[in-house]
């Protein structure tokens, strides 16, 4: 009876053991962070650094959300004040040379158009975000309207 | 009141009787460096970012603020204090300043801005009065660091060299603190306010 218990206690430790060692526990699920096991904690990748400053990007459907072509690092957008409005808004877009926002953004929900940006729309980043050359996390089949409406035309023609 | 002012005028005039000339003048140089150095090394300890945030209402407030911005972190590690944008670095106007800050020591006792909320009620006021000062002093405490001299306005995108070298040469009567508002802490409620 001892021996069984000793036998017992020493395997069951010997598992805990493997499964808290980082190389011998089981593989993890593939995350966004492929590889590894459960034990061990793998890097995170490098951070994809400042937004590239790139010139405006084509949209690549009617709706889409412009993307912002510039860092945005630490611009304050809250009730008290909202620094993209600095540049975009009605009065200053053409004297700082930058897009006003466009008129939909005045609109409530009535689609009365209003004097000032409306609360609905005021959160310039819940849409717009800038752009940086980082990899995707995961693979994407997106193709832009013009890509769909070509190939649609190619099938067609065939 | 006059007997009084007669009698110490009187005692100052008069020669010491016990004291040597060489132990006044030794003992008046040696005093003088003694208070001298400890009040410049109590203004300077004043004048560190420890001494500002050891009070809850700089601590949790601006400071936290602070922490997000480029004048906190970046890539070289070069860094703006509380001081070196609050207080002027010569000695007279940091004197000025520091007598202003006997206000300060008021609202600390008195807890003005001790709660997120009253902090909140009184950042336009505040703000207001930095922006003023830094109006008014053109801009002497940013000037500490970004001389316009030295600034390469080819460097620089088209639209801030235009800005720069216009409005703040000789005859424009713009400064820096006429656009950079809210570098350093959140902006209050700017209705009304131009940038």
């Amino acid at each position: 009876m001892k021996t069984l218990i000793a036998f017992v206690m020493s395997v069951s430790f010997a598992l805990v053991a493997m499964a808290q060692s980082p190389s011998m526990s089981p593989p993890s699920p593939d995350g966004l962070r492929k590889g590894g096991t459960l034990g061990e904690t793998p890097a995170a990748p490098a951070i994809a650094g400042d937004p590239r400053e790139v010139k405006r990007e084509v949209r690549n459907y009617p709706e889409q959300p412009p993307v912002i072509p510039h860092a945005i690092r630490g611009y304050q957008v809250d009730k008290r004040f909202n620094r993209c409005l600095d540049c975009h808004s009605r009065e200053s877009a053409p004297s700082a040379g930058a897009p006003m926002v466009s008129v939909t953004h005045f609109m409530d929900r009535d689609f009365q158009v209003r004097a000032e940006v409306t609360p609905g729309r005021y959160f310039c980043t819940q849409c717009h975000v800038p752009q940086t050359d980082a990899e995707a996390l995961v693979e994407s089949d997106f193709k832009a309207v013009d890509q769909v409406i070509r190939e649609q035309k190619q099938g067609a023609g065939q | 009141m006059m007997d009084r002012l007669k009698y110490y005028w009187r005692l100052l005039r008069k020669p010491s009787v016990h004291y040597s000339l060489g132990f006044l003048t030794l003992g008046g140089f040696l005093a003088g460096i003694i208070f001298w150095g400890g009040f410049n090394t109590a203004l300077e300890v004043t004048n560190t970012e420890q001494f500002c945030i050891g009070c809850h209402e700089m601590y949790s407030n601006p400071y936290q603020e602070l922490k997000d911005t480029i004048h906190y972190t970046n890539r070289s590690g070069v860094r703006a204090t509380c001081s070196d944008c609050h207080v002027p670095h010569d000695w007279t106007h940091k004197i000025g300043r520091k007598m202003e800050a006997s206000k300060e020591v008021w609202g600390w006792i008195f807890g003005t801005i001790n709660t997120p909320e009253k902090f909140e009620a009184k950042r336009r006021e505040l703000a207001q009065r930095e922006w003023h000062r830094l109006k008014a002093n053109d801009s002497l405490e940013c000037r500490n660091c970004h001389e316009f001299e030295s600034m390469d306005f080819t460097l620089q995108d088209p639209r801030a060299a235009e800005a720069h070298s216009t409005a703040l040469t000789e005859n424009s009567d713009q400064t820096c603190i006429d656009c950079h508002k809210g570098i350093a802490h959140e902006l209050p409620d700017m209705a009304g306010v131009s940038r």
